[in-house]
């Protein structure tokens, strides 16, 4: 089935047309440069975002604390990872980059704090 | 609770000012209003004029009341704390001919009483008002026009009432009245408790029709009549100097070009009958109509200049006001049809009230003690830099800004929460917080932390004006 | 009277940039002023990633890009910050009152650099017709309370606007769990990054309907429906919500001048009152972070050059 997506590894927003079988990619047309083609590669077979959320904390200065995976998770995993971010509640004082759960739903992936919570 | 002597329905602009006046009595009183707060009604959308008594029906209630309250809201200002402001009016006119119906709005006018009135021509607006349309011939100037805060009005007297042993309930909506002619008493059933008393006022306002008629009198209808009115930016606060009014039409003093004791200009109102009591909803043709009636008046007033906008239902029962005890239910007395100019006739109708009680078997023996004044809100916005130091050494949380518009301190919201702000629309009236050019953008979520403090309440059960209209949904919980 | 060198109000990424430039071009007396309780201003909402791609050729997110700042403020004693601190009233003259919990503060600044952000665009701005319930509110807002404060502000969405702000909300409310119905523009293209209508609305199904406007609000209390009408053909459909998000466009916040009877003029950051500067959003609207902080960056220099020159 052809499925069209936008490219967005730059401002250009290439409008592609995918051929995939299977779930996966055997043509991309509409693409002005190869990283189109990776873009689509990786989008229709294996889509990855970063996770940014905010953390509810206990007896820190800022009731709420930014926080991002260090590496994007797969696309198809946000609502689930959402579902554990808002179970959090921290109550110790983090740096900006400290690690707020190690290999966060498995995925290989760090839960990092993006601000200092003190 | 036992049976009261007055209970007063409606805690608008009417009921409150009622109150306050009664209160100088030896008589137990208690004023009912179905909202969250008071003024939440027809009160709100007031647009805080106090008239001079110009284009009133020859003869009429409106006329009398309007030039007699005119004087009286000034005294009562005083005592109360809030800032009244002498500005005048000008009926404008744009052709020669319509000098005549200019003159005829003088002559009734000054029949009732209403002072040093002047036609001003094209050499006085020149000078005295500049952004006036170079249109304009000739205006009726009345310099007795005035403006004030409607809500704070409401709030002042309300305390000044309490203060003074009158006891008020939020959040009573009359379901039905009981009349019980041999015990000489009312029972008012609310949606809440039932109130017994010996008088009842029926100050309530839109509703004052369905009231009436749950004790038998249905002689009036309270007809909607929809004004839809526009604020403009507070940099605009000079762009007149008087009150401006263009030839009334046969429903409405028409669009105007308002000043408003808070300083933003306000634009309107339109005046259409609708059915829907509850429909406060604006329109694009409201804002065509206003805009095309305000640059006939002043041609530099944009659509740019507009930072908010709502709209007020009039309470209308015909060409009059209905204030009369009702002989076939005695003890009963309507205070109906109270639009324009209710506000400036307010303690001239609670004066009326009193004498209708007294007349009608009321004994009324002044208080020993009562408390006259009461001490004005502080405002920091109103308070000049070199009173502002002595504030914040007296109060730190004078220096704790919440609003960042209107220059509103966290000491300000706090004390109007423990006056007796329960919502965000309670603490704006009150306040001006929210009420600026970004319109809670930065403040809403200090004031709501504040108020969910002073309450005791979860940040879910605040509302922006009682149970159905909370702000958040839901808080992240541990 | 206190009397200071400079004085920089707002601590956001436009006067943390300025204030360490002036640092750095040889201003050694230097005040911060911050209203709220922390340094990073509008940064510290912005929890999403795409700030420093220029400045620091790094993807991060609008804390980590304030982190960079504030680290670097912390070990400049010449700066000295004031939080919680408001700024009331600003003259010609140069001397600007300020306010704190306890405390009224009037300083006569030799140099001024404004960097006081900008407000968003209302409701009422854009006159969008219907009633006045609750659960309108600004996108800022709205972000504001869920990553501030961990408030959601509704359960289903209907976003006014097609910018970046709206299309950030329009992800970070999904995922927390509202239900997000639709984005209306009323340009015929999004006025975002493509990237954002990816990852913000494509990712999520949220549609996003062009050439379309709001035409009316519903609601008694709170938000119960809204109107959207097609501008070009007029045809109209309703979506039930609880909430509308508005999101179309800021306005610098430029009141402290005006009521100095000063105004921008001439080259970039400057103004009318030569020593008074004014940078990032409150000088104009920018799209990226990292241009702010390259311009306020020159407003520090400027405003060293002003005070040098003065002897």
């Amino acid at each position: 089935m052809i499925k069209k997506i936008t490219c967005i590894e730059c401002p250009q927003g290439c409008r592609l047309e995918v051929d995939v079988e299977g779930g996966y990619v055997v043509k991309v047309t509409g693409n002005k440069c190869e990283k189109g083609e990776v873009y689509a590669k990786q989008e229709i077979e294996n889509p990855m975002r970063i996770l940014t959320s905010s953390v509810l904390t206990k007896g820190l200065k800022i009731i709420m604390v930014p926080v991002r995976t260090s590496r994007p998770i797969p696309k198809a995993r946000l609502l689930i990872a959402m579902e554990e971010v808002k179970k959090i509640l921290l109550d110790h004082p983090v740096r900006v980059g400290e690690i707020i759960i190690p290999d966060f739903l498995g995925l290989g992936v760090d839960l990092i704090s993006t601000r200092d919570a003190i | 609770m036992g049976t009261y002597d007055v209970l007063i329905i409606g805690g608008g602009i009417t009921g409150t000012a009622i109150a306050r006046e009664l209160s100088r009595y030896q008589i137990k009183i208690a004023l009912i209003e179905k909202e969250e707060e008071l003024a939440f009604g027809v009160s709100k959308s007031n647009s805080g004029i106090i008239h001079p008594g110009t284009q009133n029906p020859p003869a009429s209630l409106k006329g009398k009341l309007c030039v007699q309250g005119n004087k009286l809201t000034r005294e009562l200002a005083k005592e109360l704390g809030v800032d009244f402001k002498e500005v005048g009016e000008l009926i404008v006119i744009f052709k020669a001919e319509e000098m005549g119906e200019l003159l005829r709005i003088k002559n009734e006018a000054e029949a009732l009483g209403v002072p040093r009135l002047k036609i001003v021509d094209r050499a006085w607006l020149d000078e005295k008002e500049p952004n006036l349309s170079k249109n304009a011939v000739a205006a009726l100037y009345a310099p007795t026009a005035g403006i004030i805060s409607p809500y704070r009005m409401v709030y002042d007297l309300s305390e000044n009432a309490l203060k003074n042993g009158v006891e008020i309930y939020h959040l009573r909506r009359v379901i039905k009245i009981n009349v019980m002619p041999s015990e000489k008493t009312f029972e008012v059933v609310t949606s809440r408790e039932a109130f017994r008393s010996r008088f009842v006022i029926n100050a309530a306002g839109l509703f004052a029709d369905e009231i009436s008629r749950m004790v038998g009198v249905a002689d009036f209808a309270i007809r909607p009549r929809k004004g839809e009115e526009f604020l403009l930016d507070k940099k605009r606060e000079h762009i007149t100097n008087h009150l401006l009014f263009p030839l009334p039409s046969p429903i409405s003093k028409g669009i105007l070009v308002i000043k408003t004791s808070d300083g933003n200009p306000m634009i309107g109102p339109t005046a259409e009958d609708i059915e829907d009591k509850t429909d406060l909803s604006t329109s694009e043709e409201g804002l065509k109509k206003v805009l095309e009636g305000v640059q006939k008046l002043v041609p530099s007033i944009s659509e740019d200049d507009i930072i908010a906008y709502f709209a007020g239902l009039r309470p209308v029962a015909g060409d009059d006001f209905i204030i009369r005890h009702e002989d076939k239910v005695p003890g009963f007395i309507n205070v109906a049809g109270v639009q324009s100019p209710g506000l400036t006739a307010a303690p001239a109708i609670a004066l009326m009230v009193k004498n209708l009680l007294k007349k009608n078997g009321l004994q009324l023996k002044k208080k020993l003690v009562f408390q006259l004044h009461r001490k004005s809100t502080v405002h920091l916005f109103a308070v000049p830099f070199s009173q502002t130091k002595e504030l914040i050494r007296q109060d730190p949380a004078y220096g704790e800004i919440i609003c960042r518009c209107e220059m509103v301190s966290a000491k300000e919201v706090r004390d109007a929460i423990g006056r007796g702000a329960t919502t965000l629309d309670g603490i704006k009236f009150r306040t001006r917080a929210q009420a600026g050019r970004c319109h809670g953008g930065f403040c809403t979520t200090r004031v709501m932390k504040i108020m969910a403090e002073e309450l005791k309440l979860p940040l879910t059960e605040i509302t922006k004006r009682g149970r159905g209209s909370e702000i958040i949904n839901e808080e992240r919980h541990g | 009277m206190d009397k200071r060198d400079l004085v920089v109000v707002g601590a956001g990424p436009a006067g943390m940039a300025a204030a360490i430039s002036a640092y750095e071009s040889g201003v050694k007396d230097i005040l911060l002023l911050e209203r709220d309780q922390y340094l990073g201003g509008i940064l510290n909402q912005c929890i999403h990633p795409g700030f420093g791609l220029h400045h620091f050729k790094e993807d991060l997110t609008g804390p980590e890009y304030a982190d960079r700042f504030m680290k670097k403020i912390q070990t400049l004693p010449e700066i000295e910050i004031s939080l919680r601190s408001f700024a009331v009233n600003l003259t010609r003259e140069k001397v600007l009152i300020y306010l704190r919990p306890g405390e009224m503060k009037e300083i006569k600044a030799k140099a001024l650099i404004m960097a006081t952000g900008c407000r968003e665009r209302t409701r009422e701005m854009v006159h969008i017709p219907g009633a006045r319930p609750a659960g309108i509110y600004p996108a800022g807002l709205a972000q504001k309370m869920i990553n501030i404060e961990g408030w959601l502000p509704g359960k289903e969405m209907v976003i006014v606007g097609s910018g970046d702000i709206g299309l950030i909300m329009a992800r970070r409310f999904t995922l927390e769990g509202a239900k997000v119905k639709a984005v209306v523009e009323i340009q015929k293209e999004t006025r975002g990054l493509i990237r954002n209508v990816v990852q913000c609305l494509e990712d999520f199904d949220i549609p996003l309907y062009f050439r379309h406007q709001i035409s009316k609000i519903y609601g008694k209390d709170r938000v119960e429906k809204v109107e959207v009408t097609a501008v070009d053909t007029g045809t109209k459909f309703e979506l039930t919500c609880d909430t509308v998000l508005i999101s179309v466009g800021l306005i610098p916040e430029n009141e402290l001048i005006e009521m100095a009877g000063v105004e921008i003029a001439g080259e970039i950051n400057r103004t009318s009152l030569p020593g008074l500067f004014v940078c990032g959003n409150s000088y104009k609207v920018y799209d990226l972070v990292d241009w702010v902080t390259r311009d306020s960056a020159r407003a520090g220099e400027m405003a060293a050059a002003y005070l040098r020159d003065l002897g």
